[in-house]
């Protein structure tokens, strides 16, 4: 079957800088990949490629066989960014009504994404007035509400409490169990284990790429911190 | 670009304005109370109320649209909402007409409203159609939206997008005939005036203030803000990037 995620020799230059470096990597469709490492290493960038809002400065990117960006992924690929983005000055199903009309999905989407989420007693609440949490569950179900075939996700667990974590990681286990391949960015090394794959970024190249537990055994180590420390002392070193 | 997503985004930008009266009420009482303000000031000017009413009913929606406009747009730019919109199926053409349907809706509604008080309250009277008089503010307000679409794409901040107005809009109002007549401009000048849309706005109103019957230096003004519009929309349309780097 035809990989949903092919990138090969991708390179991306931003301000003059090099920010992803010669990365390749492939993900089968119904994965649930976690994209690992500090802030500033190239994630986000590297996911704005996914969805094709990124000019890339060479190489290739595929998602289900079709450049990044074609016309034809628009409907199917969900992208959630850092900040929600989402219309503060409407309410929760004005917003969700507006891009399923975009998405072309039907009404009762809305209602289904909103149960999903959990806001169910906010959907006629304005956004702009919802807790940071809450604003990021809107931003989600924008995400959700076109049933994609892949869902980006930059750090969607920042500033969610411990259960607010948890609703989350079984949603997104849900999806996967559909067949939605997911792409989910964080720089909290202990989300790791939630994922059936890891890429681990610093300084815009893949330093890993392996299942969780093959990555801890690969380093001798118990926990993320310490396989990631591993890793970049055994590059240097 | 289909209709049902262009009247998507057009409803959801009226929504938007529903959710935040008091722009509502600033959209349709400043032109009003400053259509007043003026017949107060030229009251008793035989005739002055009659010459300046007609071209300011046009150029008061242009500034306060091109404002509404242009701030709206940058929202979108900086919010993330724009960006992630240009990720799913919608045209830039859909988004920027969205738009313009959305702000003419309420062009409409603020020039019968300022109209029916200039002709009926504050005694404005022209020799052609008032109605003429509403559409010309019309096509103006919706020349303002268009061109706060366009120029908008040039600000990354809403400081820089507020003193567009004054960068953008108050050269033209200097060049557009009201204070002077364009023919007794400096040479340079008034060639610079037949390339500003204003101009033309303002010459469409001064047609209907001084004849009866529908001109045709009226219908080539008209027209000629109308192909502004279109120019400035298909331009709004072409700064919007899918892709930045």
């Amino acid at each position: 079957m035809e990989p949903a995620i092919r990138v090969e020799h991708l390179q991306v230059i931003r301000g003059g800088r090099t920010v992803v470096s010669d990365v390749s990597f492939t993900v089968p469709s119904g994965t649930l990949v976690g994209l690992l490492g500090p802030n500033g290493c190239g994630k986000t960038t590297l996911m704005r490629t996914l969805v094709g809002t990124q000019v890339v400065a060479s190489g290739l990117v595929e998602l289900f066989g079709q450049p990044a960006g074609s016309p034809s992924l628009r409907s199917h690929v969900g992208y959630v960014t850092q900040a929600p983005s989402v219309y503060s000055d409407l309410t929760v199903s004005e917003n969700l009504h507006y891009f399923a009309t975009i998405l072309g999905a039907p009404r009762s989407a809305v209602d289904r994404v909103i149960n999903d989420v959990e806001l169910g007693e906010h959907a006629g609440a304005v956004v702009g007035q919802l807790s940071g949490g809450e604003l990021a569950r809107v931003s989600l179900a924008t995400a959700l509400v076109g049933s994609p075939r892949m869902l980006v996700l930059d750090e969607p667990t920042v500033g969610l409490d411990p259960l607010l974590r948890r609703d989350l990681w079984a949603l997104l286990t849900d999806l996967v169990a559909v067949g939605t391949t997911l792409i989910v960015s964080s720089h909290v090394m202990d989300e790791a284990d939630r994922c059936q794959r890891l890429l681990l970024m610093r300084a815009g190249r893949i330093l890993a790429d392996d299942p969780p537990e093959v990555l801890l055994a690969r380093t001798g180590s118990t926990d993320f911190d310490t396989a990631f420390i591993t890793l970049i002392e055994d590059l240097s070193g | 670009m289909t209709l049902r997503r262009t009247g998507a985004t057009a409803r959801r930008v009226l929504r938007q304005l529903r959710h935040d009266p008091r722009t509502v009420a600033l959209l349709l009482a400043v032109p009003a109370v400053l259509m007043g303000l003026l017949a107060w000031i030229l009251h008793g000017r035989d005739g002055d109320f009659n010459r300046f009413g007609p071209p300011l009913l046009g150029i008061f929606p242009l500034i306060v649209m091109f404002l509404v406009t242009s701030v709206a747009t940058l929202r979108e730019r900086t919010s993330g909402t724009l960006e992630r919109l240009l990720t799913m199926p919608l045209a830039k053409a859909e988004f920027v007409m969205g738009y313009a349907l959305a702000f003419g809706f309420a062009a409409v509604i603020q020039a019968l409203v300022v109209s029916g008080l200039s002709f009926g309250l504050y005694g404005l009277h022209v020799s052609g159609s008032a109605w003429l008089v509403v559409v010309v503010a019309v096509v103006d307000a919706l020349l303002g939206t268009a061109l706060g679409l366009s120029l908008s794409a040039l600000a990354s901040t809403e400081f820089q997008a507020v003193q567009f107005m004054p960068a953008f809009i108050l050269p033209q109002l200097l060049l557009c005939g009201i204070i002077i007549p364009r023919s007794q401009l400096p040479a340079a000048l008034n060639w610079l005036s037949d390339v500003l849309p204003m101009s033309y706005a303002v010459g469409a109103t001064q047609q209907l203030s001084t004849s009866a019957t529908v001109t045709s230096e009226f219908l080539l003004d008209i027209g000629v803000v109308t192909m502004f519009v279109i120019a400035a929309l298909l331009l709004g349309a072409a700064t919007l990037r899918r892709r930045t780097r």
